[in-house]
């Protein structure tokens, strides 16, 4: 039985990070070496809680399913990391991120979280900076900051269109240096196949060596899932091919709780799809916005190039809703506006499903090379992709689905409802609410990598009664077996259709009904289309090749597999929560204006989802909000 | 973005580890113009596991460019002949209708092949692992404004840093040398005030971990910036010499 305590450290906002880190129990530098900690994942909160915990002393197994860690998909977020360092003298302050922050996930995150979250950024940026992460800097050499979507404010740091790269390095190094000291053991090739729990507590994972197919028994005193989000549920996303719900779908089955999986963001800026034989959606980051000004003809159907259109046949219908913001309006708005232009007729390219973003006054106004200097890679990005050279007529874009704020249930101290077991990063659910703020993702990775878990870790590890479990244990057998049954199903079926083809319709069902628009009767219409859908794998799936050897088409099948299961309560999920807020509108619930409606009487609680068996209806526990420091009120961005 | 259909032959490199490998011919037909190399490959394998065959197998992930998984020979080309691009961002718009391509994996004698197209680059993360990274714990940085550095060290240091680890300029190299992949490294830090009380160690330390690990030595073929989808200059191989130089007249105290 599930049961959800946040753990919230009493005393005053702003002051419950600093006392609570007085208060947690510490394990002495002597004794750290005893405990092993398992870290899954290596994107930039797996690579730095790893890190800092081999620092401290503990003893660190690091997984990861790439080549090498630095692979992981942090590596492709673009825009930048967000800190309240207010150098910019802008009037920013922990307070104003952390105020943001709350408003901006349109309150439904846990308060305390997004404080300490507001709270240690300024130390990310310290620490980057020291670890040589090159920064984009002014001519006097300091620190230069820009910014994005949601605040009004210029707090966001940034190393061109490679922020997140340049961090991952950063994070990277850090592992490596402990690697080459012996203090982290580096697993790759590895993929985490189930999480083993004993006495109710997790003590071990299964792993499936990606390249010899052998299956190993790893045991630890903690386990940590950084296995990042569950975007590729919808088959086309601007995720990596890789990732995947496995990790996080496992540890639910094992006993955590999933939380808020219907909050999903679906970012304004990418790449619109173009053929049925894609397999991916690109970002273009969303600090385009900063420069770029959004239109459609104000002509329905309207055939003409962009450059045929005069300006006052356009629309700037981001600037016209809401003059305060204007194109720089948080993620949903500015994706959901896009989508009810597009479906209203007013959409261009050869699809109709995009809207333009377009840089022509912008290159006017300050010259094509400060264009080309701040987002240069950016245009050429496009250019390869698209053929069109955003310089000479107005990107295309359409959103997408990037990211995934709903994710396991933690409490304060990051540990889910099953002790000993951690999620930290995208994995988790606790400090973006409903909608995350743009260059957030990246500041909550290494939040809780660097600073929140190494501190909150060791409240656990030192109340830990020693014993002499070992991989020999029976719930290690039960879980080695189940899992290695599971991949030899999939290898016996033999069917007609490929893995892909099975994930793409999995992709669209959940596009179409649980997407940018959710109702009661989509909804349920695919929670009736589901079951089939997986009894149709699970009967006519082709896995071609062996268990004993690199399968790519048995690892993919393997996390397919788990997707089919997963979609059903991100389903239900998005069905109980009639009201809409930040990335989850329904369309039962929106003001007269067509702006989502959020309602605070019914639903400001955090879903949380215990599993019951495949096909058997989960069951929901919730976690009450309070908003006591910022007070709930509709958003207004206008 | 016109709208374009091809058809092409494909002789692509099929192995197991540890066995001998040969060229197998495909057909690719009916590709999208617009689809990537990858996804090219995609539609290639979709059709091999449906006739009952094993997919080729090819290391990819991000499909944007940055992450540096994917990565082979396409006509003797790493990420093949586009200046500036990894394999994800290489379009069929690049080729011909009725065009005959090799696919073959790097080949480098410090990355051995896995699997078809897949190779063993983990001796790239041995070379960062000996030196690569400032030594700074978590929580002991000083306040960040402190450091201010010259922009244009800061963007000289963040040329280098672009480098994703895909490999290529020790694929590309006669010598099968990894002296770009660790210049650049050794250059980002070299470059940064940050990176100064490791300098010499650094610089030693890497290139001592490089040729242990059976990489070539640089001959100035200048194959490995042609090759590099992110432009990484061969001044960092210059800046590399320099440092090793430095190193190793640096008086001990």
């Amino acid at each position: 039985m599930v049961e959800l305590n946040a753990n919230i450290p009493e005393g005053p906002m702003a002051e419950k990070w600093t006392r609570h880190k007085f208060g947690v129990k510490l394990v002495n530098p002597s004794n750290k070496r005893k405990y092993k900690v398992l870290v899954v994942g290596t994107g930039l909160a797996g690579a730095s809680a790893a890190a800092t915990m081999a620092e401290l002393g503990y003893q660190v197994e690091s997984f990861t399913y790439s080549d090498t860690p630095r692979r992981a998909h942090s590596i492709a977020a673009q825009g930048g990391i967000n800190a309240a360092k207010n150098y910019p003298n802008d009037g920013d302050s922990v307070h104003r991120l952390f105020y943001d922050t709350v408003k901006g996930g349109d309150y439904r995150s846990r308060e305390a979280n997004v404080h300490r979250l507001a709270e240690v950024s300024n130390q990310i940026i310290d620490h980057c900076v020291a670890q040589g992460i090159p920064f984009a800097r002014e001519y006097g050499g300091n620190l230069a900051n820009r910014s994005f979507g949601g605040a009004q404010v210029s707090r966001t740091f940034y190393a061109r269109g490679q922020t997140g790269q340049q961090l991952l390095l950063g994070a990277y190094g850090a592992l490596q240096k402990e690697i080459s000291k012996g203090t982290v053991n580096m697993h790759t090739r590895c993929e985490l196949i189930d999480v083993v729990t004993i006495d109710g507590r997790a003590r071990g994972i299964i792993t499936r060596n990606l390249v010899t197919g052998e299956i190993d028994r790893h045991i630890g005193d903690a386990v940590v899932l950084a296995t990042g989000g569950y975007g590729n549920v919808f088959y086309l996303s601007t995720n990596a091919m890789n990732c995947n719900a496995s990790a996080a779908w496992r540890a639910c089955k094992k006993g955590a709780a999933f939380a808020n999986p219907c909050f999903t963001q679906i970012h304004p800026t990418c790449i619109p799809v173009h053929g049925d034989y894609q397999s991916k959606l690109t970002l273009m980051s969303e600090s385009l916005r900063n420069d770029g000004r959004i239109w459609v003809p104000k002509k329905k159907d309207d055939k003409r190039l962009a450059a045929e259109i005069p300006e006052d046949e356009r629309d700037y219908y981001l600037e016209r809703k809401y003059p305060s913001f204007g194109n720089l309006v948080p993620r949903d708005l500015a994706s959901r506006n896009a989508k009810e232009v597009c479906d209203a007729g007013y959409g261009v390219g050869p699809t109709g499903d995009a809207v333009y973003l377009d840089f022509s006054e912008a290159i006017d106004r300050l010259g094509r090379d400060a264009i080309e200097a701040r987002y240069g890679n950016l245009f050429e990005m496009y250019n390869r992709i698209t053929d069109d050279d955003p310089y000479e007529t107005p990107m295309m874009i359409y959103p997408a689905v990037h990211y995934t704020m709903g994710g396991l249930w933690v409490d304060y101290n990051l540990m889910t409802t099953v002790p000993g077991l951690y999620a930290i990063g995208e994995a988790n659910f606790s400090d973006h609410g409903a909608n995350r703020l743009g260059a957030s993702a990246l500041m909550q990775g290494l939040a809780d990598g660097y600073f929140v878990l190494p501190n909150t870790v060791n409240n656990y590890l030192a109340d830990l009664k020693r014993d002499s479990i070992n991989i020999s244990h029976p719930a290690f057998e039960e879980a080695e077996q189940t899992a290695a049954n599971k991949l030899e199903k999939l290898l016996a079926v033999k069917g007609t259709r490929t893995v892909d083809d099975f994930h793409r319709e999995l992709g669209l069902l959940m596009w179409n009904e649980c997407g940018m628009a959710r109702s009661e009767v989509g909804l349920k219409k695919a929670l009736e289309e589901l079951p089939k859908l997986r009894d149709a794998f699970w009967s006519d799936v082709n896995v071609p090749g062996s268990g004993d050897d690199l399968n790519q088409a048995l690892e993919k099948a393997n996390r397919v597999a788990d997707f089919l299961e997963f979609a059903e309560v991100m389903l239900r999920d998005a069905l109980d929560r009639s009201e809409s807020c930040g990335g989850h509108f329904r369309l039962e619930s929106q003001t007269e204006e067509g702006e989502a409606l959020r309602d605070d009487e019914s639903f400001a609680y955090v879903s949380a989802w215990e599993y019951k068996g495949v096909g058997e209806e989960p069951v929901l526990h919730k976690e009450p909000l309070f908003f006591e420091e910022v007070p709930l009120s509709q958003r207004s961005y206008k | 973005m016109a709208d374009k259909k091809i058809n092409l032959t494909l002789n692509v490199w099929r192995q197991q580890a540890g066995q001998e490998g040969a060229f197998e011919t495909y057909k690719a037909e009916n590709i999208d113009t617009n689809a990537s190399f990858l996804e090219m490959l995609d539609v290639v394998n979709e059709n091999l596991t449906c006739s009952g065959k094993e997919p080729i197998a090819f290391e990819h992930d991000c499909r944007e460019g940055i992450c540096g998984s994917c990565g082979a020979l396409v006509a003797g080309m790493t990420h093949g002949s586009h200046d500036r691009t990894t394999l994800c961002q290489l379009h069929m718009r690049s080729f011909e209708d009725g065009d005959e391509l090799t696919i073959e994996p790097f080949r480098a004698d410090a990355f051995p092949v896995i699997k078809d197209l897949i190779v063993d680059r983990s001796a790239l993360d041995e070379i960062v692992a000996s030196g690569g990274y400032v030594s700074v714990k978590t929580g002991s940085a000083p306040e960040a404004s402190t450091i201010p550095i010259e922009k244009n060290f800061a963007d000289s240091a963040m040329d280098a840093a672009a480098c994703i680890g895909c490999g290529a300029c020790v694929a590309a190299c006669p010598n099968g040398a990894a002296m770009l992949f660790t210049s650049a490294k050794v250059s980002q830090f070299a470059l940064l005030p940050q990176g100064a009380p490791e300098r010499a160690s650094r610089v030693k330390e890497m290139v001592d971990t490089m040729d242990k690990l059976g990489f070539g030595n640089c001959s100035n073929e200048y194959e490995c910036a042609v090759a590099c989808p992110k432009g990484i200059d061969v001044k960092h191989i210059a800046r590399l010499n320099r440092e090793f130089i430095a190193s190793r007249t640096r008086k001990k105290k």
